[in-house]
């Protein structure tokens, strides 16, 4: 498979952007600006990127936690994605939910929630709505170690086989699960091994090479597409820092780290660049300038987005009847008003 | 015997000290849950246990919560006695068949009682979003079998854990988050063990009647106190145990003031309160001066943005008003 000039430095770009705009989460967590945890991808950036990239227009997709990159390509604006975390009231979730759970359909893009698992179902009801509406879309959803743990991958997968539904399970095999080595998370061998329980097709990829999970991701759709079932796509890659900013991941071996922060994503493609010539380092540079102004706009856009203001009313849970209206005002004033 | 731990404690502590006391009273005693062993947990409600009580009595899980439930239930029906941990009681929605269906019937069915403890963090006010600040307890407390406990104090999270842990049949154990690291206190020597299905007066009053139980306590009494110097003595009664409710400690309560107040965190509708405010009208109709009052969260999700939840959660401006509104009735 070729990658043409301009697909390679898309790629790029959107690795660069998804490292550069968690570096300004980093900071405004920092500076105490967040709502929240922070829940970090350093290291994973061409697993959600590469994915992602393979999807086409129409597709659908839901992120988890740390698939940044994904909605980044999918098209999510970083301003959108800094109002979210900094919970303001023009953000994608109007401050009622976090980080990555918003929807903007138009994109494709659906909010999953934080128990882990549930995409996989939900998902499969998606493709199962866009083929009965004579769609050919296929879903893309991701999921680390943990998440297969969960009975709703299981049933989820478990349904999308039998209907041979056009769903792409993207396993972010990460090293761990919040402090939980893989091995204590399941005794499969490789996460990939789960599809022959299922009757379903799988592959394993090295997920912080970019070209290669684009490559390996557009199999897998492409499969999904021509009507042969789910299929589980396995990203060897690391998680470099710990489950959210407040875990200092003391049990981690300082030289695993080393190791795999010399297995770099964004570092390996630039090598890579190089020696195909691309793009060399003056090119990556005038990206980086172009990215770099980009957040600066959407920091400063964020930043004065207005905090959200509480609805006396507390509306938005239904499409409101007066009914639910009165009670929910009854309820704040303590119900002698 | 490991040394009563002197000076006050944080009701995480509590928690602790009181997994580490069962553990060393009863060998039967294991503990099960995602990251609670070599962590020590999310909160570190666990930290030190497996360091002290070995792998086979401290058990890190994948994330499987249905399997934990149901494996603690199998092995409590095999003798042990199995504490497990909910990394966020949000979670235990994995394991609601587990928990009202087997562990919660099996005593009525078979004559074997299930005696498990399903423990974890509850509760908002930590701007943690809607899937991590639930107040879960309404959803248990109507499952014939089960006993739910939710302690707002250091000492109760120990005393209750304690009683829990003994208790013959599945108990769920909501540790509110918010009072984690601010419900402080010094545990009394010995066991100190509190009985299941017993309220505590945390404050006496005449005028009116504030029912309640975990982060809402420290509320209702800073609210009580405004009251006092208002000239309106508030009586604060700590649920701790939701279900099986202490009947007799409410009603004797609402006879004396003939005013009532049920707040709570946890959303409106079919909220514990509702319970509470029945339990009234059936058995203190004759006594009552006033219609019962709810204070509760509204019916909605738990909002992420702090002025969100700030809205949402039963504050001290919402009480007072409530309260001054009952008092003046
Ligand atoms: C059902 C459920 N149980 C527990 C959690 C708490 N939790 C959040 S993330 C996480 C670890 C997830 O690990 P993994 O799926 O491997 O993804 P990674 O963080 O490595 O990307 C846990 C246990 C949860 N979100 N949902």
């Amino acid at each position: 498979m070729t990658f043409s000039l301009e697909q390679q430095r898309s790629l790029y770009r959107h690795l660069l952007l998804t490292r550069l705009l968690e570096e300004r989460m980093v900071s405004l967590y920092r500076q105490g600006k967040m709502t929240g945890g922070l829940y970090r991808c350093l290291g994973q950036e061409a697993t959600a990127v590469g994915t992602a990239f393979a999807l086409e227009e129409g597709d659908l997709l839901i992120p988890v936690i740390r698939d940044l990159g994904s909605v980044l390509v999918r098209g999510a604006r970083p301003a959108d994605v800094l109002r979210q975390l900094l919970a303001k009231g023009d953000g994608p979730s109007r401050g009622r939910d976090g980080f990555l759970h918003f929807c903007l359909p138009r994109r494709g893009l659906y909010s999953g929630i934080a128990m882990l698992g549930t995409a996989v179902p939900v998902l499969a009801g998606m493709v199962l709505a866009d083929r009965f509406l004579g769609k050919r879309t296929v879903g893309m959803t991701y999921l680390g170690e943990g998440g297969t743990s969960t009975g709703a991958f299981h049933e989820g997968i478990n349904f999308a086989g039998v209907q041979r539904l056009p769903v792409v399970v993207v396993l972010e095999y990460n090293h761990y699960s919040y402090s939980t080595p893989s091995e204590m998370q399941c005794a499969a061998a490789t996460l990939a091994d789960k599809a022959a329980g299922y009757g379903i097709s799988s592959a394993i990829v090295d997920g912080n090479d970019v070209l290669s999970v684009v490559e390996a991701a557009r199999r897998a759709v492409a499969h999904a597409r021509a009507g042969n079932g789910p299929f589980l796509l396995e990203c060897k890659t690391y998680r470099r820092k710990g489950h959210a900013e407040h875990d200092g991941q003391a049990y981690v071996d300082a030289g695993e780290l080393a190791e795999w922060a010399r297995r770099d994503p964004i570092a390996l493609f630039e090598k890579q660049l190089d020696a195909s010539g691309v793009m060399d380092a003056a090119a990556r540079a005038a990206v980086r300038a172009e990215v770099d102004a980009e957040l600066d706009a959407a920091v400063a856009e964020a930043e004065a987005s207005p905090a959200p203001v509480p609805d006396p009313e507390f509306r938005g849970v239904r499409a409101d009847e007066e009914d639910a209206v009165r009670r929910r005002r009854e309820t704040f004033v303590g119900g002698l008003a | 015997m490991i040394a009563a731990p002197s000076g006050e404690v944080t009701l995480l502590d509590a928690v602790r000290i009181a997994l580490a006391e069962e553990m060393e009273r009863d060998g039967r005693v294991v503990l099960m849950g995602e990251d609670i062993g070599v962590y020590g947990g999310a909160f570190k409600a666990s930290a030190g246990l497996l360091e002290r009580f070995g792998p086979k009595r401290v058990i890190d899980t994948p994330v499987v919560e249905e399997a934990i439930v149901g494996a603690a239930i199998g092995a409590s029906l095999r003798g042990l006695r199995p504490v497990v941990e909910m990394q966020f009681f949000d979670f235990a929605s994995r394991a609601f068949d587990m928990i009202t269906n087997f562990a919660a019937k099996h005593r009525y069915r078979t004559g074997l009682g299930v005696p498990i403890v399903v423990r974890g963090p509850s509760g908002g006010g930590v701007q943690a979003g809607p899937f991590h600040s639930q107040s879960p307890e309404g959803y248990f407390a109507r499952t014939p079998g089960l006993a739910v406990v939710v302690p707002s104090t250091a000492q109760d999270a120990r005393g209750l854990l304690k009683a829990a842990i003994r208790d013959d049949d599945p108990v769920l154990f909501l540790e509110h988050k918010l009072l984690y690291r601010r419900a402080k206190g010094t545990l009394p020597e010995g066991d100190g063990i509190v009985p299941i299905g017993k309220a505590a007066v945390r404050r006496e009053g005449r005028d009116l009647t504030i029912v309640t139980w975990g982060a809402m306590v420290p509320l209702a009494l800073d609210g009580a106190a405004e009251l006092a110097r208002e000239g309106v003595e508030a009586e604060v009664i700590d649920l701790r145990t939701l279900l099986p409710m202490d009947e007799g400690t409410v009603l004797e309560s609402v006879r004396k003031t003939s005013k009532a107040l049920v707040l709570h965190e946890e959303s409106r509708t079919l909220g514990v309160g509702a319970e509470a405010a029945a339990l009234l009208a059936e058995k203190a109709f004759e006594w009552l001066d006033a219609p019962v009052v709810r204070v509760t969260a509204p019916d909605t999700p738990v909002p992420f943005a702090p002025a969100l939840e700030a809205a949402y959660l039963p504050g001290p401006a919402t009480l007072l008003a409530a309260a001054r509104k009952l008092a003046a009735y």
